[in-house]
């Protein structure tokens, strides 16, 4: 197992609020991460440096190492647009662009890239949404606006959106906090579906999700990493106190 | 306490009495605006009959406009009115929309803050002053400068031919553009704040540059509010009066040379009322103004319609 | 992840970032182009108008034409009369429409008044002026302050209203909910809680739209008209800083010109003050809700 993305020292700010501090950890090719903690954790805002958005909010800022194969995404004249098309991410709320197409939405990223032919874009469309089984359901809607899609499918639809451009690792922000539960349940088999294909990091405040879907775990606490491990261990055997006390509910 | 004894005791009924009595007399100045607008229509509408029932829609579709017969036409003024409020479209749209993304997307909060307060006191600045401004500093400079620069490279257009005044149409739009910018890009700056956060991170995610992520996801999203700001501009720029009237030459011919002398609907009323002997003179700016006030309704209430919509959204 | 254009991608890179620093480099210059007549306006009437400023100036009539000196005190006078006849009439009715909206404000009558205060707003001033002229000064046969006064007051009504709307919705329900909750008639608890406590605030919007009336010109022509001497009867034409101005600069007197820079000057001056208070007593107000 090789690692694919390594976080050492990592720590971010808003303002002078320390919000993640010193985080070192790594992430193996093909495996889901979750990342989990009560709101407030820093969990977001950890995700977030992953691509370097957080620094995009004003006053907010980000120190430390992030090896994406090999290259350090923090390091000097590294321009965070040409880092972010290797990392794709998915947000809590699905948010397709309203003023476009279903197919424009997936399609953006590479038209943005410069890619005009339109038989290449056609065909890189419905390999993405076929990867994130959404094209049966809209094969017949491509030009529908992606707004016009479910909740569920909208979320599917940004998947497909970050799958596009063909990331290596695919950050996920609590991907399902704003879907009903039978559209939870797709994602997350589209999740252990997609790990195939590409690095998965997801945080989520749901445990159980966490523990369905995720192969390593990791618990944050107050912007710090508590524990880390085998997602089957953190659940059964934690090590700290602290990490037994929020699986067991007892707090957050 | 007696007091709280006796609120106690006081029937329900005689609470909710008072609290009507207030709403009643509140809603006397509220529906007065109604009744206001109302007046403005009518009263405008009685004193420049004498000239309606005269002239009829010719009035709209007729050139000639010659106090000394009695004769009105507002054709002139109407394409005055166009084509300078065309002219300061034109102008104002672009560096409006720039203007706006500059404030809300590239300026760091500070001096966002500042370059905001500028715009803004652009828009507060009185229609005489532009004027004067427009009289000793933007028309002589039209007339050295840029005038002559447009004859030489285009001047085998009809639109820039003639001699240069200074004074005159072209004077009139740049000037309108001024005014209106102010206008259209705080409202541009309002559509563009209420776009959600995520759509513009939905574009730095999939690795947009700053640029990509405002065609994106501010300027792809806010179409229909721009239209309605782009609308409202045009609405000021029909009826703004001082500045122009102080810089558009007032002449009433039509002519396509945009260094010609003109003059709009706002601008003839101002220039002639002193001069206005003939009852039927005073009826005939009257008219102009009913004209100018429907048009200006209507525009409004255009943009008003894109704008709260885009809002709902 | 398996690749399929990935080379692609990265040789449109450099083109990306040339065409995002030029776009910024455009916005940038937009924002400076639109600010131009900005700083031209503030140097040339401060650079011309400020030498025209002197005691005479504030203090005597108008010279006829060709003599030298002379100043703006009718003027100046005049406007502060018609400005303070405006707000007689334009600010209860104004703040009261505001106190509507914002307190009931939510049946069909209310967005039949929103749509009446965006319209009367909206419409060009020199249309009021037209009006007042066409209800007054054609029943009275003759210009007068009154006339002035009016059309000035009718402009201000809608100004004055969304200011005080905005002002009042910035009281948070809360204050209203605890007034209620001691049992007071909500007109109690909106005259004596609500309005009492939003007053600063909306006396500075007050002062704004104060500011912007004394500047409007194209509603006076034709109403207050002029006058070369002082006025103190109220049914007569009287003169006012802005129609002054518009006097002057179209004349070919350079005398005249530079009195006219001179009270643009003042008039710039107000509305640029009144700004930047209102700037410095609203925002932290906003900035908390």
């Amino acid at each position: 197992m090789s690692a694919i993305m390594e976080v050492s020292g990592l720590n971010a700010w808003f303002g002078a609020a320390q919000a993640v501090k010193e985080i070192n950890l790594s992430f193996e090719k093909n495996t889901v991460t979750a990342i989990i903690g009560p709101s407030g954790c820093g969990k977001s805002t950890f995700i977030r440096c992953l691509n370097r958005l957080h620094e995009e909010v004003p006053d907010a800022r980000a120190i430390g190492r992030v090896l994406l194969e090999g290259d350090d995404i923090y390091g000097r004249g590294v321009d965070p647009v040409a880092i972010r098309r290797k990392i794709g991410m998915v947000f809590q709320k699905p948010n397709p662009f309203p003023s476009l197409s279903v197919f424009d939405n997936v399609a953006v990223g590479l038209r943005l890239g410069g890619l005009r032919r339109a038989s290449i874009l056609k065909e890189a469309v419905e390999r993405s949404l076929t990867l994130s089984a959404l094209w049966d359901e809209v094969k017949d809607k491509l030009n529908a606006p992606g707004t016009s899609l479910s909740g569920g499918q909208q979320q599917r639809l940004c998947i497909a959106r970050a799958l596009a451009v063909e990331p290596s690792i695919l950050l996920m922000d609590e991907p399902t906090s704003a879907l009903d539960p039978i559209s939870t349940a797709k994602i997350e088999e589209l999740v252990t579906e997609l790990k195939k294909a590409v690095t998965i990091v997801m945080v989520t405040h749901n445990m159980q999700q966490a523990a369905r879907i995720s192969d390593k775990t990791a618990f944050f606490l107050l912007g710090d990493m508590v524990e880390y491990g085998e997602t089957s261990r953190i659940f059964t055997a934690p090590k700290d106190s602290r990490t037994e006390r929020y699986i067991t509910g007892r707090f957050g | 306490m007696p007091g709280v004894v006796r609120a106690k005791n006081r029937p329900v009924r005689e609470i909710h009495y008072g609290d009507r009595v207030f709403a009643g007399i509140l809603k006397i100045p509220a529906a007065g605006l109604a009744l206001l607008l109302l007046s403005i229509a009518y009263f405008l509408y009685r004193a420049a009959s004498p000239v309606i029932v005269k002239h009829g829609w010719a009035f709209l579709t007729s050139s000639t406009w010659d106090p000394v017969r009695d004769v009105y036409g507002a054709l002139p003024v109407i394409y005055g009115t166009v084509v300078s409020s065309f002219i300061a479209i034109v102008i104002a749209t672009p560096l409006s929309v720039g203007v706006a993304l500059f404030l809300t997307e590239i300026a760091p909060r500070r001096t966002g803050r500042v370059f905001g307060f500028l715009v803004e006191m652009l828009a507060a600045i009185p229609s005489v002053v532009y004027g004067l401004w427009g009289i000793f500093v933007l028309a002589p400079w039209l007339r050295t400068s840029v005038e002559p620069f447009f004859k030489t490279w285009l001047g085998f257009l009809p639109f820039f031919s003639g001699p240069p005044y200074g004074v005159g149409m072209l004077a009139a739009g740049i000037i309108l553009a001024v005014m209106i910018t102010p206008t259209i890009s705080s409202i541009a700056r309002e559509v563009f704040s209420a776009i959600p956060l995520q759509q513009r991170e939905a574009a730095l995610g999939i690795g947009a540059t700053r640029w990509e992520m405002m065609r994106l996801a501010v300027l792809q999203s806010s179409r229909r509010g721009l239209t309605g700001a782009v609308i409202l501009g045009l609405g000021r720029a029909l009826g703004e009066t001082m500045a122009v009237t102080m810089i558009i030459g007032n002449r009433h011919e039509v002519s396509l040379s945009l260094f010609a002398p003109g003059s709009t609907m706002a601008s003839i009323i101002a220039n002639e009322y002193a001069e206005a002997t003939t009852d039927t003179h005073v009826a005939a700016l009257v008219e102009v103004g009913l004209v100018l006030f429907a048009v200006t309704f209507v525009i409004n209430s255009i943009a008003r319609l894109f704008l709260s919509r885009s809002g709902n959204r | 992840m398996k690749r399929h254009f990935a080379d692609y991608l990265f040789r449109s890179y450099r083109k990306r970032k040339a065409v995002n620093s030029t776009m910024y480099l455009v916005l940038i210059v937009a924002t400076l182009i639109a600010l131009v007549p900005l700083f031209s306006i503030f140097g040339y009437v401060l650079a011309q108008g400020a030498p025209a400023l002197n005691k005479s100036f504030f203090l005597e009539l108008p010279k006829p034409v060709g003599e030298a000196g002379g100043g703006m005190a009718n003027a100046i006078l005049g406007t502060v009369t018609l400005v303070f006849l405006a707000s007689l009439l334009g600010v209860p009715w104004g703040i009261a429409t505001g106190l509507y909206l914002s307190e009931y404000g939510r049946g069909r009558l209310a967005s039949v008044v929103r749509f009446c205060a965006d319209m009367l707003a909206s419409i060009p001033s020199i249309i009021i002026g037209l009006f007042v002229y066409a209800l007054v000064v054609m029943t009275m046969k003759r210009f007068s302050a009154l006339a002035g006064g009016l059309a000035l007051g009718i402009l201000m009504i809608p100004t004055v209203a969304r200011s005080s709307e905005e002002m009042l919705k910035l009281v948070p329900q809360h204050i209203r909910e605890a007034g209620l909750a001691l049992g007071l008639p909500r007109w109690k608890v909106t005259l004596m809680i609500v309005l009492k406590g939003i007053r600063g605030p909306i006396v500075t919007g007050v002062m704004l739209s104060v500011a912007r009336a004394s500047g409007e010109t194209a509603p006076l022509l034709f109403t207050a008209f002029n006058n070369r001497f002082w006025q103190g009867r109220l049914d007569q034409p009287i003169s006012s800083l802005p129609v002054q101005i518009y006097t002057y600069a179209i004349s070919p007197y350079d005398d005249w010109h530079r009195q006219a820079w001179a009270g643009a000057l003042i008039l710039v001056l107000l509305v640029f003050a009144m700004n930047l208070i209102t700037r410095v007593v609203l925002a932290p107000k906003a900035r908390k809700s």
